[in-house]
């Protein structure tokens, strides 16, 4: 009894204690429970992130490029679908037979082969290695044919930048290449955009108008294990292409441009004198952006840098010449607005001038007799000009040159390479070079020579703005997103004020004290090309649709010894290095006028006979493309 | 009394099976076809290795439940100390020979499977614990000679097992039968004074963790300090809970493990994966599961007759409690990481052997409930 009442207390302490554990229990379970609903009901949202942040994996693909087009809106740089090869290597069985087939297929070098070897070792199995950027397309299909045979193969179609005219517009574009690690991180938005594959503007507007043309990646949603490899696509989000850009060029004058400076080193600009558009800017020889996309060989680099030429300098912007005789105009116009002279001043040609025991030499060794102004323009006197510079003085000249933006960008900040060239005053070369001003160097630079040096587009400029009657313009080669017409323009600009985009006021651009002297000087222009005995009257045009003014020049490249100018060489018989450069300013028509231009053939001899037949071909072309520019501006106008 | 254990012994294999709780048996059941089917999940929705072997474990050793229930409570009584006695020298001969992996020795290759005897001894102490405690006076229970006797039977499998080392299952060993020492009527102060010496000696007994041990432990308190190293279990663990949501992702659906974000999601962290894919409902309802299999152990214990069978049930059903405690508490990041299967879900042979054999044992003493065992 004694056992059995122990046992039964027994089971009354384990039924009693169990009771407790159960309520224990059923706590423990609810508190489970509790933190089962925080975390699935309460946190679902927080933990749903963060596991689509595990699994999802995005992908960014090389952004599409802008399009650059010209004035009448053709491409000039677009985008071509190329042909891509890429090797997954976990897909790949034997990737030592698969190298085989493609050398054989591809022809590949040995030095592409070592490449992709260290590229398989590099990346992860499952990122593709890109064997060949742009396969040609018998290529392509030479692959597809083979493909059984190529397990772990993909040919690709994607997006390539393509220049349709080829070297026409390398001096303006520029070209795109692959980012170098320094470009990556200069600009944030490569720097955030930025795939392998991806190409840049290296150069030219392609650079400058970078963050405009890049476009936006297009992204594509991957699910992805653990370890980063991708399970399956989930989502392609289209990327936006770049802006597109406009140009105020004339691909068909660009084009004349550069058949024109065919197989010569030297440049063309042509302006609009109103609106400032740049019509065309060709810098000869150019070299073919197109060879760079796809990583250019080492024997056509070396073509492009050892081509005595210089293709790769663009020199409508960073070539720095002496204006020679180009400058005459504004030394006239600069004494004329100072009223060191008149019309009537003439001075006394006897071939040379002597100044302290120094002889001046005018390019004519008879001399030109008594000369007045607009003779010693037409016949390009230099005594006349050195007589002129003395009285003038090279500070005051050098006030009217910068006015008409010599020693001054021309584009501003839209390309690198321009140059600023320089116009010499007594001041500069006092800081410069420490010295005093020599009165000698003041009759030199009258005739354009010296210190002073321009460039093409610089003269062009200058010339323009003589043309427009003596109105300050601001050159562009963007067309505005509300560009004005040439009509507007130039009402605006005659009624002495200018609407300035920029800093939308209207500004007095007048670049004159009295208009009278412009027309001076324009009319000594006009007799130059166009009266018997004028430097380039062979290269006049008599139709007055086409008839223009200019001013021819020749800048020594070195100074003429005595006896060499007794020789009195060809110019064959002057090594090339030596010969004098080329150049000639002009506008037309004269009645009229709507475009300046200006043109520089290095070592080509004489502006006459060099540079002043290369304007008369164009004026032709530029005229007659009048119209159809009128007509592209008035119907924007209308459709806006 | 005489008649009436004569008349128990003649019960028919007919009456037997009669006698089987069948509710305990459907929810036991229920709960391995879950675990097959969460398996297959496990394996990407194909029927691989771990798939195949989990379903013919649980082939093999649903039978050798019902076989075990159908030996009378008194005979498994009868050989409590003896099973003990032979999983503590398969404890000593694993400490041997035992097969080592990933830096701990805890198995022994039986050809056909590998057997952890620590799984084994899981049940092995309840029922030693239970015979004692069935046998003892309730006057001698706190006498310091039953004391030395049950704390050296929890400590002698304890030290063999924390030396493979295994710090879970040393755990659970130690819970389970501190449990029978409760429930067999161990006075409560001394409960409270030896909580209160652990708590005081706690930061003595960290100080002879092992490095990693110690690292688990700093992770639990912030799984953000090295989350792709040791924190990355149980912050994974956590986003792929949180993530399922209200009703889950779906059957094959749970990304987190689809992909292989979760580690070990065979074995410890299989809830992480139930509950990713079958959501707050699903996990509620496997609690319920759970709940309704722990719920018929206690009442079996309830009716028995024997104490050793009471205790025995009581002490089981806290063990299969415990054991689902740490497990989800493990994996939803309220303890720190501790190597603890989940009963019949988990993938792993003796785990689930010993449970089978629990759950045997409890089937035994509801067929013979009205058995008394002197």
């Amino acid at each position: 009894m004694i056992k059995s009442n122990s046992g039964i207390r027994k089971t009354d302490v384990i039924n009693r204690r169990m009771f407790i554990i159960g309520a224990a229990k059923v706590v423990v379970f609810v508190g489970i429970i509790a933190r089962l609903f925080s975390l699935q009901i309460n946190e679902n949202k927080k933990y749903l992130t963060l596991s689509d942040k595990n699994r999802i994996r995005e992908w960014k693909l090389p952004p599409t490029r802008g399009n650059i087009v010209d004035y009448f809106g053709n491409v000039i740089a677009g985008n071509l679908k190329v042909y891509q090869l890429h090797i997954i290597p976990e897909q790949v069985e034997n990737f030592n037979y698969l190298l085989v087939r493609l050398k054989n297929l591809l022809n590949l070098s040995d030095k592409r082969i070592a490449r992709i070897n260290k590229l398989k070792a590099e990346l992860k199995p499952w990122d593709s290695i890109i064997v060949s950027e742009n396969l040609s397309w018998s290529q392509f299909v030479k692959i597809n044919n083979y493909l059984y045979d190529l397990v772990g193969v993909k040919p690709v179609m994607t997006i390539s930048r393509n220049y349709p005219f080829n070297d026409v517009y390398t001096h303006v574009l520029g070209y795109v290449s692959q980012p170098n690690e320094q470009e990556i991180l200069e600009n944030e938005i490569i720097q955030e955009r930025f795939v392998p594959g991806m190409k840049i503007g290296k150069l030219g507007l392609e650079k400058r108008l970078e963050n405009h043309l890049i476009g936006t990646n297009a992204i594509q949603r991957y699910e992805v294990n653990a370890y980063g490899k991708r399970i399956n696509q989930l989502e392609h989000q289209k990327g936006k292409q770049g802006s597109k850009i406009r140009l105020t060029v004339d691909t068909e004058i660009q084009k004349a441009c550069g058949e024109l400076l065919n197989e010569k080193a030297g440049s063309i600009s042509v302006m609009d004198i109103y609106t400032g558009d740049i019509i065309a800017m060709y810098s000869s020889p150019s070299y073919n952006p197109n060879l760079f996309l796809f990583g250019i060989s080492q024997d056509e680099w070396q073509l492009i840098r050892n081509n005595p030429l210089k293709p790769l300098i663009n020199k409508t912007l960073s070539g720095l010449y002496s204006p020679g005789s180009t400058i005459k105009p504004i030394v006239a116009l600069s004494a004329l607005e100072n009223k060191v002279i008149d019309t009537k001043f003439k001075v006394k040609c006897t071939g040379k001038m002597e100044l302290y025991g120094q002889t001046f030499h005018c390019w004519k060794e008879k001399g030109h007799g008594w000369v007045s102004l607009k003779n010693a323009m037409k016949q390009s006197c230099d005594t006349y000009f050195y007589e002129v510079a003395r009285l003038l003085g090279v500070d005051r000249l050098n006030i009217t040159a910068e006015k008409f933006g010599l020693g001054k960008k021309v584009l501003g900040d839209y390309f690198d390479n321009e140059k600023k060239g320089l116009f010499p005053n007594t001041k500069w070369k006092k800081n410069n070079l420490g010295k005093g001003w020599v009165l000698g160097e003041t009759l030199i630079t009258g005739i354009g020579q010296g210190y002073i040096q321009s460039t093409p587009l610089q003269l062009c400029m200058m010339t323009a703005q003589i043309a427009n009657g003596g109105y300050a313009i601001k050159p562009k080669i963007i067309v505005d997103s509300n560009p004005i017409s040439y009509e507007d323009a130039k009402q605006s600009m005659e009624s002495g004020l200018l609407f300035d985009t920029d800093s939308e006021e209207l500004l007095d651009k007048k670049l004159f004290k009295n208009q009278k002297n412009i027309k001076i000087v324009q009319e000594a222009m006009f007799s130059s090309t166009n009266e018997r005995f004028g430097t380039s009257y062979k290269s006049r045009i008599d139709d007055p649709k086409y008839q223009f003014a200019g001013k021819t020049g020749t800048a020594q490249v070195k100074r003429i010894s005595k006896r060499e100018r007794e020789l009195d060489l060809e110019l064959e018989q002057i090594p090339y290095k030596d010969r004098d450069h080329a150049l000639y300013v002009a506008y037309g028509p004269y009645i009229n006028p709507r475009y300046a231009l200006s043109i520089i053939v290095e070592h080509g001899g004489s502006g006459s006979k060099a540079a002043a037949p290369i304007a008369k071909k164009l004026f032709k072309l530029i005229i007659d493309r009048h119209d159809l520019r009128n007509k592209q501006s008035n119907f924007e106008r209308i459709t806006v | 009394m005489f008649q009436h254990d004569r008349l128990s012994n003649e019960i028919t294999l007919f009456q037997k099976i009669k006698n089987l709780d069948y509710i305990l048996l459907i929810s036991i059941i229920l709960l391995s076809v879950l675990s097959v089917f969460v398996m297959y999940s496990t394996d990407g929705g194909e029927i691989l290795f771990h798939t195949k072997n989990h379903f013919v474990k649980l082939v093999v050793f649903f039978p050798l439940m019902i076989f075990v229930a159908l030996f009378n409570i008194k005979f498994w009584h009868n050989f409590s100390y003896i099973i003990y006695f032979i999983v503590i020298l398969l404890l000593i001969y694993v400490s041997f020979f035992g097969l080592k992996s990933s830096g701990s020795q805890r198995w022994m290759d039986l050809y056909l499977f590998v057997l952890q005897p620590s799984e084994l001894m899981k049940v092995a102490i309840i029922m030693c614990l239970a015979k004692y405690f069935h046998r003892i006076k309730i006057e001698n229970v706190n006498s310091f000679t039953s004391i030395t006797v049950v704390l050296s039977i929890i400590i002698i499998p304890i030290i063999f097992v924390i030396s493979q080392p295994d710090l879970g299952t040393s755990i659970l060993i130690a819970l389970s039968g501190l449990i029978i020492l409760w429930l067999g009527g161990m006075k409560i102060k001394y409960f409270i004074y030896s909580f209160i010496t652990f708590l005081i000696s706690l930061p003595f007994i960290i100080s002879f963790l092992k490095p990693y041990q110690k690292l688990r432990i700093l992770t639990f308190l912030d799984p953000d300090r090295d989350p792709l190293g040791a924190g990355y279990q149980i912050i994974q663990s956590k986003i792929a809970i949180g993530s399922g949501g209200l009703n889950g992702k779906g059957f094959l659906k749970g990304t987190q493990s689809y992909l292989d974000f979760l580690p070990e999601k065979h074995t410890d962290f299989i809830f992480t994966l139930f509950s990713e894919e079958f959501g707050f409902i699903g996990s509620v309802g496997l609690l319920i599961l759970y709940s309704i299999i722990i719920f018929r152990i206690v009442r079996i214990g309830a009716i028995s007759r024997s104490n050793f069978a009471r205790l025995f049930c009581f002490g089981y059903a806290f063990a299969i409690f415990i054991y689902i405690v740490v497990n989800l508490s493990m994996v939803l990041g309220l303890l720190p990481i501790v190597g603890s299967p989940l009963p019949i879900m988990s993938y792993g042979g003796s785990s689930m052997l010993a449970t089978m054999i629990g759950f045997g044992i409890v089937l035994s003493a509801k067929i013979n409930h009205k058995q008394m065992i002197a």
